[in-house]
């Protein structure tokens, strides 16, 4: 049947060009060339979808649903929990949206690509410096997914059975790394903390690695915002058993905090998004993955990595994908992962950031989030019946809030913040982690002003205050 | 002739001068200050940072120049044609960029409370819906952040339903064709199944008579891609379901090739149990050079219990959208949160502006020029069309330059790098691996019959080139960034510099030019 409407976005769609490349081909109609679909499965009605809009009601459309949510502009927020609210330069959003990189591909024909595969291997560069490692990959999904491939790959190193965690890890990073290891039949083995600092118990690692151990990872700051300080210890322990030790890092944090590649890991994993992009409502992230220089190392690593090369007549240098046998469109079944599409504008996002901020700039960023972080504790700590934080140790950008002697549920309190006040509390963790009673994670960053955080001390004294 | 801009843009880490920054960010009030000191200073030695990364420093400006300039050596669809075969690059509608950028999206965090996100919840409810629609499915999680990551969730949910059946241990098998993509095998094994290679017969398909033998109470499932990466319908499909379904496997349909068929036949209606959507490929969002893509998977009612969590659902009573943690049986998860929501928005805005019709346009006339090129280039001299001749292609066709090669030495890879002279991207290049000296050719529903032309009298010029002067092609590209790259350089151990700090150590590589 022939058609009136022509959308702007199927430039051959005209009856005249239709019929034209059908007289070419030597068809009358276009369903000629759908004659070997079996006719019992051929779908004999439209796809049931609302009916097609205008570009001006498209906008309306999406913009009326965008215009329902609450932005963390327009209700202070205090949460974070693996995805953080940063200010995103708009020199970074211009950079990324730049549809040369954007609308391109992944970079098969590298002679023609060579402004993506630059700034891939600078993102690569600048995660090794961040890291102190001495490669990194061009991306994972996000930290959870790179959680589950470290792990992986240590399994594929040396081929033990049992992989070693804190207790207190992020829950859907645990979960994420169960789906990862499940079919390999690895055992997770959790590690207690010290119920004063939080901090790994080092007498029950040491129990818990032996010869039978793949790997140890920690999370540093942790998932609950103290950081881990017996780095030096754990990784020789893990290192004594032969094992392979594996960090999980802010990297909003390396500016003040020792890299990992500083106490020996020898895989790195990480979060990306906080480097220059949005919160997205958790997607896309963006997975870190860094490891040692070692060639045994190096083979094994999941994912794409680009590299410096020259042109074959060797008179320029430029880059290219490398080490491509590991993958899965040449190695299929034996492949080191099967990740193809990554998140490589992301990548380029965090790039430019970190080109932004330079050394100082991210050593200020780390001194500021601590600061913010030190007074909004201090504050909050000052409110009868709240315990913050639960742990002796320096925080960075999260920390716990426990009110299990205000009587009052954290689902309560948050609730009243965001309906009385408009302000949105931290992520109740209660049910994540029992044991630590009724404890919100609370996070702050250097978008949030000294008035955004007496507004949620003094809201939440009111609230607490109150006796329903 | 074309020219690719050459700015000789040196690496970063050569820019710049020290104490220039591009960048100022909020400061901490003076009682803040006070009050906590600069606790960062207080940091235990054991886990302070004393060397200070090594990072560039450049100005505001700087930093623009020289990512703008680097991007200006990138090749991406807003230039031009982009054939590259089973990578589906369509257009990328400015609307759907615009309204994913938007603060609405951008500054909404996954743990806020439900009822403040209820826009977002909306939108992707309804988009959840509208891919079951488009699947034929019963569930879709959009949760896999590609499509890659999708066929992993699937392998894992095959998985998981053996195991619910008390057969996991029996059914270790997984089924791939030989002309699958290679992450097909990759993510069996990553789900911890043998893969069995299953060879094409004569016309490309699946050679039924080996699937027959290769099934049995082993056997997980197939994974499939339909309309195959050859172009070509699997027309055997009916059978094809039966046998697998027959001794108990479950049927993958890897829907990277899903273009062709929208609102023309459904995976679902068709006997797959689980099927993956790249939504950068079939529903117009960019792929941002790599990523980054989402990778949502539909699965049959039987199934959707396995879905991992949360899944976003619609509360009748209370009329609200929610997130649904509540499902015993699912796999748990595959990665932080719920999924790419950026690019989600983008296909969602995407649906709406095609509609019901403007899908199945869509799919219609990627299959149209498909086959309008299938008739023009079988008359390019050193060019043929392998396998079922005569037979209709969908929405993308496998050439093979082996005549080519036999008579002039010239492979599939020097025309490829030879097209880019012309200004435009490539074909995917030795692929299938079933098609010797293959170009892979795809040009989707986004491009106009002129351009499609002048694709063909590139081609026909190359060929002419190559009958002529072979080595001009064999050097080529001359007029992109680079000339041709020593790629097994980039690999080999004793040259390889896959950072700058290895760059440096080694510093091996004749540092031309920079």
């Amino acid at each position: 049947m022939p058609k009136s409407h022509v959308h702007p976005y199927i430039p051959n769609a005209t009856l005249e060009t239709k019929h034209e490349m059908m007289q070419q081909i030597g068809i009358k109609n276009i369903d000629e060339l759908y004659a070997d679909v079996p006719e019992k499965f051929r779908l004999k009605r439209r796809l049931n979808l609302p009916k097609p809009l205008s570009e001006h009601e498209v906008r309306e459309h999406v913009e009326t649903l965008l215009h329902k949510n609450k932005r963390r502009t327009d209700i202070p927020t205090f949460l974070g929990a693996g995805c953080w609210p940063h200010h995103v330069p708009a020199a970074v959003d211009n950079i990324v949206q730049r549809t040369e990189f954007s609308t391109s591909y992944t970079p098969y024909q590298p002679e023609i690509s060579q402004g993506m595969l630059q700034a891939m291997f600078e993102y690569q560069s600048i995660i090794c410096e961040l890291t102190a490692m001495d490669v990194a990959n061009s991306s994972m999904y996000d930290w959870a997914s790179a959680l589950g491939e470290a792990v992986r790959m240590a399994v594929r190193m040396n081929n033990r059975t049992e992989v070693v965690v804190p207790k207190l890890v992020h829950p859907e990073r645990y979960a994420t790394l169960q789906t990862y290891v499940e079919p390999l039949k690895l055992q997770i083995k959790s590690v207690d903390y010290n119920p004063e600092t939080g901090l790994l118990n080092i007498e029950n690692l040491k129990r818990q690695v032996s010869e039978k151990t793949t790997a140890v990872y920690i999370e540093n700051p942790s998932y609950l915002g103290f950081v881990e300080t017996q780095v030096e210890e754990i990784a020789e322990i893990t290192h004594d058993r032969g094992a392979l030790f594996i960090a999980g890092v802010d990297p909003t944090s390396l500016g003040v905090l020792k890299p990992p590649g500083e106490y020996d890991a020898d895989i790195v994993v990480g979060e990306g998004q906080p480097l220059g992009n949005h919160l997205n409502f958790g997607g896309p992230l963006l997975g870190l993955f860094a490891c040692r220089g070692q060639m045994e190392l190096i083979r094994q690593m999941p994912g794409r990595v680009i590299g410096m090369t020259t042109t074959l007549s060797g008179d320029k240098t430029g880059f290219c994908m490398a080490l491509q046998t590991r993958e899965q469109h040449i190695r299929r079944e034996r492949a080191t992962s099967n990740i193809c599409t990554n998140e490589a504008l992301c990548a380029v996002a965090s790039a430019a950031y970190l080109a932004l901020l330079g050394p100082r700039g991210l050593r200020e960023l780390g001194e500021i989030i601590m600061m913010k972080t030190q007074y909004a504790m201090q504050e909050l700590a000052k409110i009868k019946g709240v315990k913050t934080p639960l742990f002796k140790a320096p925080h960075f950008k999260e920390f716990t809030v426990n009110f299990d002697k205000t009587g009052k549920t954290v689902r309560a309190i948050n609730q009243t913040l965001l309906k009385r006040y408009g302000i949105h509390g931290g992520k109740n963790i209660s049910k994540e982690f029992p044991d630590l009673g009724q404890t919100a994670l609370c996070c702050v960053t250097e978008v949030h002003s000294q008035a955004d955080l007496d507004l949620l001390a003094k809201a939440l004294g009111n609230v607490l205050r109150k006796k329903r | 002739m074309f020219q690719q801009a050459r700015w000789d843009e040196p690496v970063i880490f050569r820019l710049g001068g020290k104490g220039r920054r591009g960048c100022n960010l909020p400061g901490v009030e003076t009682e803040v200050c006070s009050l906590t000191g600069n606790v960062a200073d207080e940091l235990p030695k054991t886990l302070k940072r004393t060397k200070p990364p090594n990072l560039p420093e450049l100005s505001e400006v700087e930093v623009v120049r020289h990512f703008t300039r680097l991007s200006q050596m990138n090749y991406g669809v807003d230039l031009g044609f982009y054939p590259l075969g089973s990578c589906t690059m369509k257009y990328n509608p400015k609307i759907d960029d615009l309204l994913a950028e938007e603060s609405g999206i951008s500054e909404l965090h996954p743990n806020q409370d439900e009822g403040t996100v209820q826009g977002i919840l909306e939108i992707l409810y309804t988009l959840s819906r509208s891919l079951a629609e488009i699947t034929g499915t019963a569930e879709v999680s959009l949760q896999p952040s590609a499509g890659a990551h999708g066929e992993l969730l699937g392998a894992l949910i095959m998985r998981a339903c053996h195991k619910f059946n008390g057969d996991a241990e029996k059914r270790t098998e997984l089924i791939v064709p030989d002309s699958a993509h290679g992450t097909n095998p990759a993510s069996g094994t990553m789900a911890g199944f043998k893969i069995v290679v299953v060879p094409s017969n004569q016309n490309g398909c699946i050679d039924l008579k080996a699937l027959k033998a290769a099934v049995s109470e082993r056997t997980a499932g197939l994974m499939l891609t339909n309309p195959n990466t050859l172009g070509i319908f699997e027309e055997d499909i009916a059978e094809i379901a039966e046998t697998v379904h027959n001794v108990g496997g479950l049927l993958y349909y890897d829907g990277a090739n899903l273009n062709a068929i929208m609102g023309k036949v459904r995976p679902g209606d068709m006997g797959f149990d689980i099927v993956h959507i790249n939504i950068h490929k079939t529903f117009g969002t960019p792929h941002g050079g790599g990523g980054p893509g989402a990778g949502p998977i539909g699965v049959c009612k039987e199934l959707a219990k396995f879905l991992p969590v949360p899944q976003i659902a619609y509360d009748e009573n209370r009329k609200r959208y929610f997130l649904d943690y509540n499902r015993p049986e699912s796999i748990g998860k595959i990665r932080s949160f719920y999924g790419n929501v950026a690019i989600l928005v983008r296909a969602y805005a995407y649906i709406s502006s095609l509609g019901a019709e403007g899908l199945e346009e869509a799919a219609e006339i990627s299959v149209l020029n498909a086959n309008y090129l299938v008739k023009k280039l079988k008359e390019i001299r050193g060019l043929e069309l392998p396998y079922a001749e005569g037979r209709p292609r969908k929405h993308e066709c496998v050439f093979s330059a082996k005549p080519m090669l036999k008579e002039t030495g010239v492979r599939a890879m020097d025309i490829a790098k030879r097209i880019l002279d012309y200004g435009m991207h490539s074909p995917t290049t030795y692929f299938p691996l079933i098609v010797e000296e293959a170009l892979m050719i795809e040009p989707t529903e986004s491009v106009e019959k002129e351009e499609l032309d002048r694709f063909v009298d590139i081609l026909k010029k190359i060929s002419s080139e190559a009958y002529s002067n072979p080595d001009l092609l064999k050097k080529a590209p001359y007029n992109a960034a680079v000339t041709r790259l020593d790629e097994v350089k980039a690999s080999h151990p004793k040259t390889m510099a896959l950072s700058w700090r290895m760059y440096q150590k080694r510093n091996v590589i004749k540092d031309a030019g920079q």
